[in-house]
């Protein structure tokens, strides 16, 4: 019976929850990292085809002008947590009138998805999410899990090659860095995986086996000014050219 | 009689160099009749905001727990105390939910204890809080109390 789904299972674990951390497993990976002045977070962006017109994807997006987010995992999910946050972000500012803190939002981003692990006629969310913002607090990392748990990270990956990015990480990564280092770290993190592990998965191709570009790849940063964007491919192609 | 002068009162604040005070007269009447005169009608949400509600009695009080109950779970969720702008729009937001009923007190500014004519139907004396960053004076002041 279908309802039997989001039970227990006699072992005491959710199975549901399981599926959906399969389905991050299986996406495409990103990665965040946390410097001294500001946090960046960044993204593979493999396209189905060539035919497909990359500028109309965007896997990064912003919550609040302070605090962005990206994804691993099912794009369609991912959306439904982008409106629900916005909206959760809205009501806050006019309730309060001031921004909502980035640990708030987290907060209630991650009931929304653990709501989805104890309602019925729901699934939970096959994403994970990277949050990454700026506020009186400084800069700050999360990540929220689909079982609706969350961490606050120094840097952390996600998505396929989870491993291989967190070693690379956790081998580059120093307290004192700073935005443009994160960034730097966050391309040589991406390349890592793309390099050593080309895509196999039968259902997705891309124009630039093995080749990271501006076009395959997304960043979003956001310094003390507190103002969170997403590069353009023109500022990516600059990263780039600095780390090679 | 309308709610809108069943109570009344006074109360008046004012901002200094690093300091604010917030005051109030201390009476509970209506019209002519007296019912008490140690009415408080300004309250503490946490040490350095202050909220003096004027208007009818009953929803001065109310309206004072409601925010305070507001306030507490802030503290729990955020782990800190509001700013006085953020309380100033929670106070706001609360009352405009009763937009449509209009039962809110009004606010009437006026100057405490200033004028001569303060007498048994205005005052019954006064409570007055001075704050300063580092410490918040109370004190209950008589006027003319006949």
């Amino acid at each position: 019976m279908e309802y039997l789904s989001a039970c227990l299972s006699p072992s005491g674990k959710l199975v549901q929850i399981e599926h959906a951390l399969t389905a991050v497993g299986s996406g495409q990976t990103s990665l965040g990292i946390k410097a001294s002045n500001g946090v960046v977070i960044a993204t593979e962006k493999k396209l189905p085809s060539i035919l497909v017109d990359e500028a109309s994807v965007q896997k990064i997006q912003h919550l609040t002008p302070n605090i962005g987010v990206v994804y691993s995992g099912m794009g369609p999910d991912f959306r439904v947590l982008v409106r629900k946050s916005r909206k959760q972000a809205e009501q806050y500012l006019r309730l309060y009138k001031e921004p909502i803190p980035v640990t708030q939002l987290v907060r209630e981003t991650a009931t929304v998805m653990q709501e989805f692990t104890q309602s019925g006629g729901v699934r939970p969310f096959g994403v994970s999410l990277l949050v990454a913002g700026y506020d009186d607090k400084g800069p700050q990392l999360y990540q929220v899990d689909p079982s609706g748990s969350y961490f606050s990270w120094k840097a952390s990956a996600m998505g396929k090659n989870v491993s291989n990015a967190k070693t690379f990480l956790e081998k580059r990564y120093t307290e004192d860095m700073e935005l443009d280092d994160a960034i730097h770290t966050a391309i040589l993190t991406l390349k890592e995986g793309i390099l050593t592990k080309p895509n196999t998965s039968l259902c997705v191709f891309h124009s630039f086996e093995g080749e990271i570009s501006s076009k395959n790849i997304e960043i979003g940063k956001i310094g003390a000014d507190k103002v969170f964007r997403v590069l353009t491919p023109a500022e990516i192609d600059d990263y780039l050219a600095e780390v090679e | 009689m309308s709610i809108f002068e069943y109570n009344g009162s006074a109360v008046v604040a004012m901002v200094g160099k690093n300091c604010f005070a917030i005051a109030s007269d201390r009476r509970l009447g209506v019209q002519l009749q007296t019912i008490a005169t140690d009415f408080q009608r300004i309250s503490k949400i946490h040490d350095r905001v202050f909220i003096g509600l004027s208007g009818l009695a009953t929803d001065v009080q109310t309206l004072y727990q409601r925010l305070v109950f507001r306030h507490k779970l802030y503290q729990l969720r955020e782990e800190r105390d509001m700013k006085p702008e953020t309380f100033a729009s929670l106070v706001s937001a609360i009352l405009y939910e009763k937009r449509s009923v209009r039962v809110w007190p009004l606010l009437v500014p006026t100057t405490l204890l200033s004028s001569v004519d303060r007498d048994c139907l205005s005052g019954w004396g006064g409570h007055v809080y001075v704050v300063t960053p580092t410490e918040v004076k109370e004190r209950i002041l008589k006027g003319r109390m006949d």
